[in-house]
């Protein structure tokens, strides 16, 4: 500080210095204190509001969904696949050897048990978010029964896990539970 | 040029301006401004109500606020929409997630769906994120939406008190004054109210009207004070955040300017 | 002005000695409100309110861009959205009351500033540029408050945006058309909420323009002080850092205490209940009230009831009510007193506190509903305002028999003015 020419006062003992100086330091600090206690608000506003936050979960009656068929649902403003496996499809995804997958899972680690039928995951390809096909009626579903997607042509199986094309990782199983036999409600 | 026109300029101001008063003080000699039945019977709200939310340490009553509510749920939704509120709101109230989530799927009003493959509008029961459905009423009479009424009028609290307690039959004086003044038909006298007469009929009436379920006696007076309460959370519920927020800021405040006024006296000391 | 015994900034190490040759901010800044800025010694507390004016400025700008992140203009949503505001983003409605009643202590401290400006004769050579971008400033302010005010689409806002629209209908033969083209409408809706959310947030920016331009052109003759004779020698000044910035940090936290207490504590006090209302274009409130920063201008445009001359009344409101305002620009040059400071000229003095005093019942009557004992007192009041800055100023200046000046600052504060002069 270039006041120092201030504060060396005709009376000014050391003592006189340091306490002086001490006034203009806590001055300035609670000054400072305040600016940043101010910017809390500021920041904190930009996070997800309350109504936004009221919608984090999502209640899905599963009831409608017969063995073969998927349904394409919200979940955080985000597209949740729910598919009810055929027996076939359990088999074809429980005949694989997890551990030679690029990203092992069995589809016991992606399914709750005693419900290795219902496949839930999250309808945003690992690799740069596109919304894979195969859970609409009609759509291609890719070599593998499960999941495709037409971007960059990413292949899922049908425990969703990536077998072809360049995502790293399997659909992303979003937080669930089996409310009842028929509700599931995710995150 | 400035010192010529800027005097001329004021005088024909002045001289519009006493134009205009003088017209106005003969106009108001000949015929003077009639008094108004509103301008002699309209009162002020009842201000010796109690509120524990009053005062810059107020604070809301829980309690109370929940029976505010059983007195809106069983008599004022009826007709008046509170649409600022959602259900997930009543947890400041103190009720839990499934109360919430209850009270959500049993209200009567269920939720609005529209199908945007078929066009078909349906219902489905409310959830705790969804807003309070609006009531939409038929009748005479716009019943305003209830979610700020606090703030909307002047004396918040103790208009909404003073209006549900303040229903009365027509003073004669009043009659015999103005007798064009009569409430018309299908309207109610009300002091309280802007014009004096409402379209709402008097909605507490009778003592036990509403159960309360905590044992508080249901008297209209009690009902009253608490459907205002709860009226006054629906309009800010963050009133208490702000004045505890108040206090802190203004203690930190309070110590910051003192320092400054130190650290300011001291620079300035070997001046003068 | 560049005294020749300001301090002059000197880096202190080899980033600054690098900075200020590629880009002499830290100068520039030190020069305008550092150790290199000379300041009268003098100048009491009501210097402080340009600063705080800077600081309300900061203030809006930041709550405001922040509400602006959260705010939707459209007509359907914009009252709820707000109230989305206040209820469900978090601190939403810190920002809101903060920014409702960051406009109010604005005003206040530009109001202040203002009158500052009139008792101490701020506005006279060398400094009638300041003065002028100062209204300048206050015009944009008056534009910017009353179009924010129209965003949150209550019944205040609503009927507030009609009625000053409708003022641009008195205009002869363009009037009408005006209107339309100022709402895109026949009456306010959403294109006349989207235009002005725009330029409610254009606004801001163009007064941060014209401030530095206020600035700069202070710093030419120097600031002025509560004796209003200029400075002569090094001992009437003090450089502005430290000594006026640590009053000015005490003074903000005065400022911050009672905004606060505000804010906290009474956030409605300054606004309508009525603008909790959903806009209805189909219900009028019972009364029709700007904010309280524009009720004396308000009290003038209302207080024209019959027409004169030629000219119907509710064009004369509307002259008056401009007028009101322009009537400053030309102030320098309405007021001839060779005397600046109010302190030496006790003629003008009691003329001043009449003025304050008519602003005030102005604005009492500007506020109050429109009966007519309220409007004959505006007409009054009224008329004291025109002739005090028209007839009364230029007469005073002339005749008045001005107080002995001290001979400097410092002779003054150090109350040593035995010689003086008269100016």
């Amino acid at each position: 500080m270039a006041d120092g020419a201030i504060i060396d006062g005709a009376d000014s003992t050391d003592a006189g210095v340091r306490r002086r100086d001490f006034i203009h330091i806590a001055a300035l600090s609670l000054g400072g204190v305040g600016g940043l206690a101010a910017l809390v608000p500021l920041i904190a506003q930009m996070s997800a509001s309350d109504d936004v936050l009221a919608e984090s979960s999502t209640e899905i009656d599963i009831s409608a969904i017969a063995a073969g068929q998927a349904i394409k649902t919200i979940w955080r403003k985000q597209p949740v696949f729910v598919r009810n496996l055929t027996p076939a499809e359990v088999a074809a995804a429980q005949s694989v050897d997890a551990t030679k997958l690029r990203d092992p899972q069995s589809l016991a680690d992606r399914t709750k048990p005693g419900k290795a039928n219902w496949l839930i995951t999250m309808g945003v390809c690992t690799h740069l978010g596109c919304v894979p096909l195969g859970a609409g009626q009609g759509e291609v579903k890719g070599e593998f029964g499960g999941y495709f997607c037409p971007c960059h042509g990413s292949i899922y199986d049908t425990a969703a896990r990536i077998r072809k094309g360049p995502a790293p990782k399997n659909l992303e199983v979003p937080p669930y539970v089996f409310s009842s036999d028929t509700v599931v409600k995710i995150g | 040029m400035v010192r010529i026109f800027g005097p001329l300029v004021g005088l024909f101001f002045a001289a519009a301006l006493l134009w205009s008063f003088g017209v106005g003080v003969v106009q108001q000699i000949r015929e003077p401004d009639p008094s108004t039945a509103v301008k002699d019977f309209h009162r002020d709200p009842k201000e010796d109500v109690a509120f524990s939310f009053d005062g810059p340490f107020g604070k809301f009553d829980n309690r109370q606020l929940q029976r505010g509510f059983q007195v809106y749920k069983e008599v004022c939704s009826n007709c008046h929409s509170l649409k600022q509120i959602a259900f997930r709101n009543l947890a400041d109230l103190g009720y839990n997630e499934a109360e919430v989530k209850a009270v959500a799927k049993q209200w009567g009003t269920k939720a609005k769906t529209f199908d945007a493959k078929t066009g078909e509008a349906g219902e489905r029961a409310n959830l705790p994120s969804d807003h309070i459905p609006a009531v939409y009423y038929a009748g005479t009479g716009n019943p305003p939406d209830l979610s700020l009424i606090t703030k909307a009028r002047h004396g918040g609290a103790h208009y909404v008190y003073s209006l549900l307690t303040g229903y009365t039959t027509q003073p004669a004086k009043l009659l015999k004054r103005y007798p064009d003044s009569a409430t018309p038909d299908g309207l109610y006298y009300n002091p309280y109210f802007s014009n004096l007469n409402i379209a709402m009929p008097a909605p507490l009436t009778t003592d036990g009207q509403v159960t309360y379920s905590d044992g508080t006696k249901a008297t209209v007076d009690q009902m009253a004070r608490d459907v205002a309460a709860f009226l006054t959370w629906t309009a800010e519920p963050k009133l208490e955040k702000r004045k505890q927020t108040g206090w802190a800021v203004l203690g930190f405040l309070a110590a910051a300017t003192a320092l400054a006024y130190l650290s300011k006296r001291t620079i300035w000391a070997n001046l003068h | 002005m560049s005294f020749p015994w300001a301090n002059q900034y000197k880096p202190s190490n080899a980033f600054t000695s690098w900075l200020d040759e590629k880009l002499p901010l830290p100068r520039f800044v030190y020069n305008a409100i550092g150790g290199g800025y000379p300041v009268p010694r003098n100048l009491n507390y009501a210097w402080n309110f340009g600063v705080l004016a800077g600081f309300c400025l900061v203030l809006q700008i930041v709550t405001g861009v922040t509400l602006a992140m959260h705010y939707a203009a459209n007509a359907g949503v914009a009252f709820d959205s707000v109230e989305h505001i206040m209820r469900d983003v978090n601190w939403g409605w810190l920002m809101r009351y903060g920014h409702a009643n960051g406009a109010s202590a604005f005003f206040v401290v530009v109001y202040i500033h203002i009158f500052r400006g009139f008792f101490y004769s701020s506005y006279k050579a060398p400094r009638e540029m300041i003065w002028l971008l100062g209204v300048v400033i206050f015009l944009l302010m008056m534009a910017t408050a009353f179009m924010g005010y129209v965003l949150p689409w209550g019944q205040m806002s609503f009927w507030g945006a009609k009625v000053i629209t409708g003022l641009f209908s008195a205009i002869p033969l363009v009037g009408e058309p005006l209107q339309q083209w100022l709402l895109g409408g026949f009456a306010p809706d959403d294109a006349a909420l989207n235009r002005f959310y725009a330029l409610h947030f254009l606004l801001p920016f163009v007064i941060a323009g014209v401030i530095i331009l206020h600035i700069w052109a202070l710093h030419i003759p120097g600031s002025s002080n509560p004796t209003g004779i200029e400075i002569k020698t090094e001992s009437d000044t003090v450089p502005f850092h430290p000594y006026y910035t640590a009053k000015d940090g005490f003074g903000l936290g005065i400022f911050l205490l009672i905004y606060c207490a505000v804010l906290f504590f009474f956030p409605n006090a300054l606004g309508h209940p009525d603008n909790y209302i959903p806009a209805n274009p189909l219900s009028t409130p019972a009364h029709i009230v700007p904010e309280w920063y524009f009720w004396p201008f308000y009290a003038i445009l209302r207080a024209f009831t019959a027409d004169f001359l030629f000219i119907p009344a509710k064009l004369m409101g509307v002259l008056a009510m401009f007028s009101a305002i322009l009537v400053w620009f030309f102030l320098p040059w309405l007021d001839t007193s060779p005397v600046r400071s109010g302190h030496f000229r006790p003629l003008f003095r009691k003329f001043y506190w009449l003025l304050v005093i008519d602003v005030l019942v102005l604005g009492y009557c500007g506020g109050s509903p429109a009966e007519t004992k309220y409007v004959l007192i505006s007409q009054i009041g009224a008329t004291y305002y025109f002739l005090h800055f028209l007839v009364i100023l230029p007469i005073v200046s002339s005749i008045e028999k001005p107080q002995p000046l001290p001979f400097s600052i410092t002779d003054h504060v150090l109350g040593t003015d035995a010689k003086t002069v008269a100016a």
